[in-house]
């Protein structure tokens, strides 16, 4: 019995749906004092005074401090990780709290502490802040054309950098083409905006100082916390307790995570930051924001010749940790699943007075989805060809995998034929075509849109995306301890930090198999950097890919030993003892076996019969970089209706066929794959982060940036083809982030297509009612 | 803010007594006070639904009640759904059918979900879905919450 591709229930329900989880606003520490952080109200300006004095007499407050006071309590600023090689990109140092100026709406300039969070909120109101305000710049393309406002003076330009990558000759390809596409697309700004707002709680034990904060990258959290403090590494735990969900937004080391530390440490109490929902729009990072300038060129015949992306990236006012490595991102993707002979690619990145952006859902591979499927629609319009025929014509196809493309990237596996066949079964194109015409004798505007997507995931091979490579910082193998307990129980502990995707399950189900034991005996534990293995943490589809794997070896090398131990007990060579149905047999010999609990018992308390030379204890670490990134793919169907009276799009079916490899439990899969979609849904249709022209945020709240509830999407058809990655053990590649890239350009296209007898032909995201309605208007077939 | 209030309410069956501020939230009440951290907030608008509660039997989010407004009245939190210790159907019903992720949602999708089905024990999608937009999800798409309610129904809720 393998519990490897069983669905089964998942090992952290119980807690969760009785009230019993522990997310990091659970955490009441004794003598706990509350901290609010007050917040700039302009866009950009000066400082010219803060007034505390007022704030410090009220009952309760503990202390009232500015960017002034608390200078000294940071040895280092945030930080920004990426560095490529022969490219300077502008990064202007960026403290928890400001002094002299202020770049955003939302940026930190005092914090109160109190013994209780009403009386730190009444006393932030009492903190008398003066500003004399400055220009603000909130168009990235207005941000560099001459004479704008600078975000910052001392660099004499909003331009950040700009990062350029190319394979083939472009400028041939495109000259060669017959027909050629051109196109400016949007992806507009996005909050990650999970349920659980952020909150960070610090405590100083006698100089330890330990963080329980809402985020993805405990360990990343300390190495990066430990220098803004100035202390060394051991003297700071960070934990991630119950984390409700992440979506990139917590793919973060925040201010307020350095503040709530230097303050237990100032004040020897602990100290909880609880972040508002008007905070979360406000300051955590948000994602997306790029300007894409498409150009497609193609045969008569419909075979491409090149692909060419200019991109202006808006980051915001400050680098965060990997702020301006987003856009890039999405680059070994960007001819999609095509095969392209010249790709080119530039991208400039711009400052403006807006929060930062950094990772959300996808980040990067999303926008160049986008941006691929809507200009291979665009381009099948110019040929006058079917839109999935021209797709087919140019799918890299099956057999030529492993696939290098244009730019040197090697797509690991693939079979786009496969998944758009699968697709067609569920959904009969002809069938649509003849219902959307006859609905439209009836008034009603149904439209279809495909996405046939490949991303790429599993972050990652550190040699390519490491100092060396990319030029991230940083490295991207994973960890895994392994360690059997004396009575033949399990515990896990896994570098990777899930805040969402059931990995206590996923994992415990790996680990069982190949140790022989109950994955119902098998404990995972993360997110606690005092607890196991140095680890790289949880986004870019990782966890299992290179988290998974990780445990592999680290079981398999747990096993091994086992076996030894059995061997030994059971007179017999190791080489002969095979793992069957959870007992360890002698091979030939079905009446001499032992299960993991005997073989356990011996290596804790040793019989005298086992040789000497085999160590005590039964626990093996692991750690894994892998050799390449692994390439999911898939092939998405959306259908839409329009009211062309009030601009209302309505999803009206959602079919989606995706491929992550073999499956370790199916129904986390689909899980994955319906809330990626529903949130490409929002990206599509609903939801915008949106400045007015003074640099005033003015979706601050859940009334104004529009979640899509229940009852706004429909239910999904869903199914999978299995092709394994050849790149780890299990064949496994990500799907955590797989909706949320393949689903937007299906449901953009889709309302395209719905909307093409009333003379529309392009439309940015969101496709709110009201930008609908007027593309209506404005396409004069109405 | 030194104006008090005295409130005698029912939670989980408790009887429970306190001063509180006059403008403290039930939802604070309950989690900072009296330690049932299981009600989450999630916005300041009203619109998340994680804090949702029953108040007197019926769905409210327990963000947008004063404590005060609650004197005199039985309020049931996630950890009291299920009365004596097992689980709810419908709590049952979102671990069968994979209807959370994180979590943090979930315990007032699973009192807003109670509510509906006590009010109408076989509702289809459509009012599954209108009857629960007020609950906001990231994470599962609501195509498994809605499995959920509808597994949870055939199974019979208790009114």
């Amino acid at each position: 019995m393998s519990a490897i591709g069983e669905a089964m229930r998942r090992k952290e329900d119980p807690r969760m749906i009785t009230g019993r989880g522990r997310y990091t606003e659970d955490i009441s520490l004794p003598g706990m004092l509350h901290a609010v952080i007050v917040r700039s109200p302009e866009a950009h300006a000066a400082i010219t005074s803060i007034d505390t004095s007022a704030a410090r007499e009220r009952d309760g407050v503990v202390a009232v401090l500015t960017g002034e006071d608390m200078a000294g309590d940071f040895a280092a600023p945030l930080a920004m990780v990426w560095a490529p090689p022969g490219v300077e990109i502008k990064t202007p140092e960026h403290w928890p709290l400001k002094r002299g100026e202020v770049k955003h709406v939302g940026d930190p300039v005092a914090v109160v502490v109190a013994t209780t969070r009403h009386i730190a909120v009444d006393a932030a109101e009492d903190v008398i802040v003066e500003y004399d305000p400055k220009p603000a710049v909130v168009d990235p393309e207005a941000a560099i054309a001459d004479g704008a406002p600078l975000v910052w003076e001392q660099f004499g330009t909003n331009k950040t950098h700009e990062w350029a990558v190319s394979g083939g000759d472009i400028d041939a390809a495109l000259a060669e083409a017959d027909v050629t596409v051109e196109l400016r697309l949007v992806n507009h700004r996005t909050s990650g905006a999970p349920i659980e707002p952020r909150c960070s709680v610090a405590e100083s034990r006698a100089g330890d100082l330990t963080l329980y904060s809402t985020t993805q990258v405990p360990h990343i959290a300390r190495f990066v916390l430990s220098g803004m403090l100035g202390i060394p590494e051991d003297q700071l735990r960070v934990v991630a307790p119950d984390v409700g969900g992440g979506f990139g937004a917590k793919l973060q080391v925040y201010a307020e995570e350095a503040l709530v530390l230097a303050l237990a440490k100032r004040l020897h109490r602990p100290v909880k930051w609880i972040e508002t929902r008007s905070e979360h729009m406000t300051t955590s990072h948000h994602g997306r924001d790029q300007i894409n300038y498409v150009t497609l060129g193609t045969k008569s015949d419909g075979t491409l010749t090149g692909c060419r992306v200019r991109t202006i990236a808006d980051l915001g006012a400050y680098q965060q940790l990997i702020t301006p490595f987003i856009p890039t991102l999405g680059f070994p993707v960007m001819g999609g699943c095509y095969r392209f002979p010249a790709i080119d690619i530039n991208i400039t990145g711009v400052f403006t007075n807006k929060m930062c952006t950094d990772a959300i859902r996808g980040a990067g591979r999303p926008e160049a989805t986008y941006w691929i499927e809507l200009a291979m629609d665009r381009l099948a319009e110019e040929l006058g060809m079917d839109k999935l025929e021209l797709r087919r014509k140019n799918f890299i196809p099956k057999e030529e995998f492993p696939f290098e493309t244009a730019l040197g990237i090697v797509y690991d596996s693939g079979d786009y034929h496969g998944t758009l066949d699968k697709l067609l079964e569920h959904f009969d194109v002809e069938a649509f075509r003849s219902e959307q015409a006859s609905l439209r004798d009836e008034g009603v505007y149904r439209g279809v849109g495909f996405s046939t997507w490949v991303e790429v995931c599993g972050l990652a091979p550190s040699r390519a995306v490491g100092p060396q490579g990319v030029g991230l910082q940083a490295a991207f193998w994973e960890s895994a301890n392994v360690r059997v307990t004396p009575t033949g129980s399990a515990i896990v502990y896994t570098g990777t930090s899930p805040h969402g995707q059931g990995l206590d399950t996923s994992f415990a189900q790996i680990a069982g198999d190949i140790l022989g034991i109950d994955p119902q005996n098998v404990d995972v534990l993360h997110g606690d950097t005092d607890q196991g293995t140095w680890g790289w943490d949880t986004y870019g589809s990782r966890s299992l890919a290179v988290g998974g794997e990780a445990i592999v070896r680290a079981a398999q090398r747990v096993q091994e030993k086992a076996k030894r131990i059995c061997a030994a007990l059971l007179e017999a060579a190791p080489e002969d003892i095979d793992l069957t149905d959870g007992k360890y047999q002698v091979r030939g010999s079905p009446d001499k076996s032992m299960t993991m609990a005997e073989i356990a018992g011996a290596a804790h308390i040793p019989p005298n019969e086992l040789p000497a030379d085999i160590e005590p204890g039964l626990e093996e670490s692991a750690f894994y970089d892998p050799e390449n990134f692994v390439f999911p793919f898939g092939a998405h169907a959306c259908v839409v209706d329009v009211d062309a009276e009030t601009g209302k799009v309505q999803v009206v079916r959602y079919v989606a066929v995706d491929d992550c490899g073999p499956a370790i439990n199916p129904m986390l899969i689909e899980g994955q794959v319906h809330g990626g979609i529903v949130h490409a849904i929002g990206q599509a249709l609903y939801e915008q982060v949106v400045y007015d022209d003074e640099g005033q945020l003015v979706t601050g709240t859940f009334v104004d940036y529009a979640l899509p509830t229940a009852a706004e999407v429909p239910s999904f058809e869903t199914d999978r083809t299995e092709t394994p990655s050849p790149v780890n053990t299990l064949g496994v590649k990500g799907i955590g982030e797989a909706g949320t890239i393949a689903a937007t350009p299906a449901v953009a296209a889709a309302v395209l297509d719905a909307l093409k007898p009333l003379g529309v032909t392009e439309l940015d995201m969101p496709m709110t009612p009201m930008r609908v309605w007027q593309a209506i208007q404005e396409g004069g077939a109405a | 803010m030194s104006a008090t209030v005295h409130v005698e309410v029912t939670v989980n069956g408790e009887r429970r007594e306190a001063d509180v501020e006059a403008r403290l939230l039930l939802v604070h009440w309950l989690r900072d006070e009296l330690g049932l951290t299981g009600t989450h907030v999630g916005c300041d608008t009203t619109n998340c639904g994680a804090c949702t509660v029953h108040l007197n039997g019926e769905a409210v989010k327990s963000c947008t009640v004063l404590t005060a407004q609650a004197d005199g009245a039985e309020v049931t939190t996630i950890e009291g759904l299920s009365g004596d210790g097992g689980l709810h159907p419908v709590q049952a019903a979102f671990m069968d059918k994979h209807g959370l992720q994180c979590g943090f949602c979930t315990p007032g999708m699973i009192m807003a979900a109670a509510d509906l089905l006590a009010r109408n024990p076989n509702p289809s999608d459509d009012e599954i879905r209108h009857g629960l937009e007020g609950n906001l999800c990231r994470c599962t798409g609501y195509h498994n919450i809605v499995e959920a309610v509808k597994s949870a129904a055939g199974s019979g809720v208790p009114a």
